[in-house]
């Protein structure tokens, strides 16, 4: 058994992606599937406690720490790479294979790393294996989208490396662990955590970067980066009380951009930053029922934010495009793809779905320690998040009015990936023991009490409803193309505006500083020309005479001057 | 809910929801459902953490008043930030 605790778990797909460029055809794709596969057979192999520990410079480097909190985080980082693998078996291009699969290993790495300076490693390995996934797209929108992704999550990791430096100076401990704010180490750790959890107006790369994505890239891109960083936080955060708001504002303030975005993988990613909220929250209160809680939602949404992430790559491929102003009535092209996505939606918070079970737990804690204030606010992001992610995306993509678009239905993979994906969403919420088993801590809970099951349905209903009557009386604003302004606006618009206007004012004054300067050389040396030139008045050649007839006045007036 | 359906290409089967009068049983039948979701709470006992809880049907109600002021207020945001599509000039 001390071999198989000793490897650490992301190397099992690190490696193996390394040899998928060097395989072909089939015997590539059976390899790709098996890796996560071997990878998860490992977990469950592997014994509780502190493995591969590595000692360089002085420190002790964990590649292997496994509790309970890491392995609900591992068991979802590979089943969503084996559904990825399995959505993107059509994808011919290798490139996008070997990142997809490093930057899922990377994740997992991430997880059970046991110090920070391990964490770092591979954090800043999920950032650049993931950034291909964006430039395999190959527009030039792609590509500006990912450098801004890039030198986001380089920022990051750069915050984090010094948050390390400082923290390390200050405790004399690069363990990963319980860290909780307060030194300035401690603060820059939590800042660069709370860039990767997408924070409030540190989100924006979020929004961003993912519909820019590929096809297939955005499914994976989805499951990892931001819940590492739910893990990294829950791992040094848990019971910061600041979290509770943080959290509270993320579930509220993106469900407004939501509701008036377009492009509906976009809307996706509004709505992944208020899942964010959800977890963020759990890890704020910090008691073992909203842990569990964050743990559990981490894991079922991972599962249905594919899935509908999944839905909408497909309809992408097919018609070629996301945008809710120029699709409807796919359901009659692609009724497999509408099922799976309207499984996806109601996973969101309808009973029987993966994120009632899951989402409840929070709901419950923050109930229980009695924030009032953060429970409202929950309450109005689970039915705007459903209101939006499970009537908006059904509705503009499949329904709505006959956009007159006919298109095959999804390539069988894709059919699959989301035919299991939805399976397991729906498993999850009708039999949800065997996730509740796997949480951090013992759960006490159960989610299908008759008030529960009726309040949270009369939420989603009346919501529907609200949908339903905006629909009917036309007030809903309909889906216009258009950008809307964002946090990025600050550093895509107001920054470069500001950098032209401050370097047009300083080439300016440099300019006018120029243009004065010269003037007053030019007038100097033509005032010198014209006393001091070949005509200059005292360059002039006098007679002797002149002279001494100037020295004979002088001495006249002296005389004068003298008798006077 | 579903607009006339110009776009649809002539001989194209006719389904379930072209009709209109279908998308109205629909929007009926929620409408029951939602009466009947409400009415339940008068057959169990409740356990509430907030006083709120207590007021009949306040998850619906919350949810629907939640739902339009959410529709209403982006609707306004929207005069404040929606630019052109190729804004950036990322295109």
């Amino acid at each position: 058994m001390a071999t198989i605790d000793g490897l650490p778990p992301g190397l099992i797909l690190i490696v193996g992606a390394l040899l998928v460029p060097l395989l072909r055809g089939r015997l590539r794709t059976a390899w790709m599937l098996v890796l996560p596969v071997v990878g998860f057979a490992h977990l469950l192999m592997l014994d509780p406690g502190v493995h591969a520990a590595v000692e360089l410079f002085g420190y002790t480097l964990i590649q292997s720490r496994v509790d309970r909190l890491a392995l609900v985080f591992g068991y979802i980082f590979y089943i969503a790479a084996l559904l990825g693998v399995i959505y993107a078996l059509h994808v011919e291009d290798k490139v996008q294979q070997v990142a997809a699969l490093v930057y899922a290993g990377a994740a997992i790495g991430a997880v059970f790393a046991g110090d920070l300076i391990t964490l770092f490693v591979y954090w800043e390995l999920t950032a650049i294996a993931s950034v291909f996934l964006i430039l395999a797209r190959g527009t030039r929108r792609a590509y500006r989208a990912s450098v801004r992704y890039l030198l986001v999550q380089i920022g990051s990791g750069v915050l984090l490396l010094a948050g390390i430096v400082l923290h390390q100076a200050q405790t004399g401990s690069i363990a990963f662990e319980h860290i909780g704010l307060g030194g300035p180490g401690a603060n820059l750790i939590f800042i660069a955590f709370g860039i990767k959890c997408a924070f409030p107006l540190l989100h924006n790369w979020l929004q961003d970067a993912y519909p820019e994505a590929t096809v297939t890239g955005t499914v994976f891109l989805s499951a990892f980066t931001t819940k590492l960083a739910v893990y990294a936080l829950a791992r040094s955060f848990a019971g910061t009380e600041m979290l509770v708001w943080i959290g509270a504002l993320m579930t509220a303030f993106p469900i407004f951009y939501a509701v008036i975005e377009n492009d509906l993988r976009r809307v996706l990613a509004y709505g992944l930053n208020i899942q964010l909220g959800f977890m963020v929250v759990g890890i704020g209160i910090g008691t073992e029922l909203s842990l569990n809680g964050t743990a559990a939602h981490a894991f079922s949404h991972v599962l249905y934010k594919a899935l509908l992430f999944m839905s909408m790559g497909a309809v992408l491929f097919r018609t070629g495009t996301c945008k809710g102003s120029e699709l409807g009535g796919l359901y009659k092209s692609m009724p497999y793809t509408t099922a799976f996505c309207i499984v996806g939606a109601a996973s969101i918070s309808a009973p029987l779905f993966g994120g009632f079970i899951s989402k409840s737990l929070i709901l419950a804690a923050a109930a229980e320690g009695h924030y009032l204030i953060t429970w409202l606010v929950l309450l109005f992001a689970s039915a705007g998040a459903f209101y939006f992610s499970g009537m908006k995306i059904p509705y503009f993509a499949f329904f709505a009015h006959d956009s007159g678009k006919r298109c095959e239905e999804a390539p069988r993979n894709m059919l699959w990936a989301m035919g299991i994906t939805a399976a397991l969403c729906i498993g999850i919420g009708v039999y949800p023991d065997p996730l509740y088993a796997i949480l951090p801590y013992q759960v006490n809970f159960e989610p299908y009490t008759t008030m529960h099951v009726v309040t949270q349905l009369q939420l989603l209903l009346f919501s529907a409803l609200a949908f339903a009557v905006l629909m009917r009386t036309g007030i809903y604003p309909p889906e216009l193309r258009s950008t809307n302004l964002d946090s990025d606006w600050t550093y895509r618009h107001a920054l470069p505006k500001l950098v032209c206007a401050l370097t047009a004012a300083v080439s300016r004054t440099t300019a006018q500083v120029g243009s004065a300067w010269a003037a007053f050389f030019s007038s100097s040396m033509s005032r010198l020309y014209r006393y001091h030139g070949p005509q200059g008045v005292l360059a002039r050649t006098w007679p002797t005479g002149s002279m001494a007839l100037w020295v004979m006045i002088l001495l006249l007036a002296y005389l004068v001057a003298y008798y006077l | 809910m579903a607009h006339p359906d110009k776009a649809r290409p002539r001989g194209d089967k006719r389904y379930w929801l072209d009709e209109r009068r279908n998308v109205d049983k629909i929007y009926y039948g929620l409408l029951i459902v939602c009466g009947a979701l409400a009415t339940a709470e008068l057959f169990y006992e409740k356990h509430a953490h907030f006083a709120a809880e207590n007021w009949f049907a306040f998850y619906g109600i919350f949810g629907f008043i939640a739902c339009i002021g959410l529709v209403l207020t982006a609707k306004e945001l929207r005069k404040l930030l929606k630019r052109g599509e190729d804004y950036y000039g990322d295109d």
